[in-house]
């Protein structure tokens, strides 16, 4: 793949921080809108996505390899399972909310929940972008 | 004989599942109610959407159970996720080596 004409270069790059910033804001505000870590992690999947097809995988590559995407993935699952540890460690049961809850409907509320998310979105974006290089490499026959 | 014996268990299963559908079911727009703790009026959504936002904070109350009531149950909906990244990556790892 060696990326398409300028126009579609120009759109890509044009569009590439608002659909990364949506899918952002999607995972953030898990706790507050419809939404959350799994929708919002496949929009920011997405929008690598869209630049790899734009620019080609060669300088995709040098932004988000493959070992990012790999060790992102498991950074991902390591802070869902870290934030359980915590209500383990403090005496209550794994999982438990030790945070305090804050006030409804701000940002900065509802205690781990919003980092729970945080760790799904980036693990869901990096499994996503994961399967693509998978399948790109396999029938194109690059070096991972 | 062996297609006319299926086809006898086809209609049996279909007659009964018609049969119990239509006598067992709750009426079409009423809520199911339970016995949960003290409360008898009130199902277990009703008592999620009145108690959720003061027990975890959450604005959204759909976050507040998929996190906060079962929080073990997404958990194992990530795993799930991850198993199956690690498998398409295998699959398709071994198909390249094959080439």
């Amino acid at each position: 793949m060696a990326g398409m004409t300028v126009i579609v270069r120009t759109i890509a790059r044009l569009l590439f921080p608002f659909t990364f910033l949506f899918g952002a804001y999607i995972v953030l505000h898990g706790h507050l809108t419809p939404g959350g870590g799994f929708p919002g992690g496949v929009i920011i999947a997405a929008s690598v996505v869209m630049l790899i097809l734009a620019y080609g995988i060669e300088r995709a590559q040098k932004r988000v390899s493959f070992l990012h995407a790999e060790v992102l993935e498991s950074v991902g699952g390591l802070v869902i399972v870290v934030l359980g540890l915590f209500g383990l460690l403090l005496g209550i049961t794994f999982l438990q909310n030790v945070f305090p809850l804050g006030e409804l409907g701000q940002l900065f509320s509802a205690g781990n929940l919003p980092l729970l998310y945080l760790g799904v979105g980036i693990k869901v974006a990096a499994g996503i972008l994961l399967i693509f290089y998978a399948m790109l490499f396999a029938f194109r026959g690059g070096e991972e | 004989m062996q297609r006319v014996l299926a086809l006898g268990m086809v209609l049996a299963i279909g007659a009964l599942l018609v049969f119990t559908v239509s006598t067992n079911l709750l009426p079409f727009g009423s809520f199911p109610t339970r016995m949960i703790g003290e409360n008898f009026e009130n199902s277990i959504g009703q008592q999620i959407l009145e108690n959720a936002p003061r027990q975890t904070g959450a604005a959204n109350v759909v976050t507040s159970v998929v996190w906060g009531y079962r929080g073990y149950d997404t958990l194992g909906e990530v795993t799930v996720l991850f198993t199956a990244v690690i498998g398409v990556v295998m699959i398709f790892r071994a198909f390249r080596r094959r080439e």
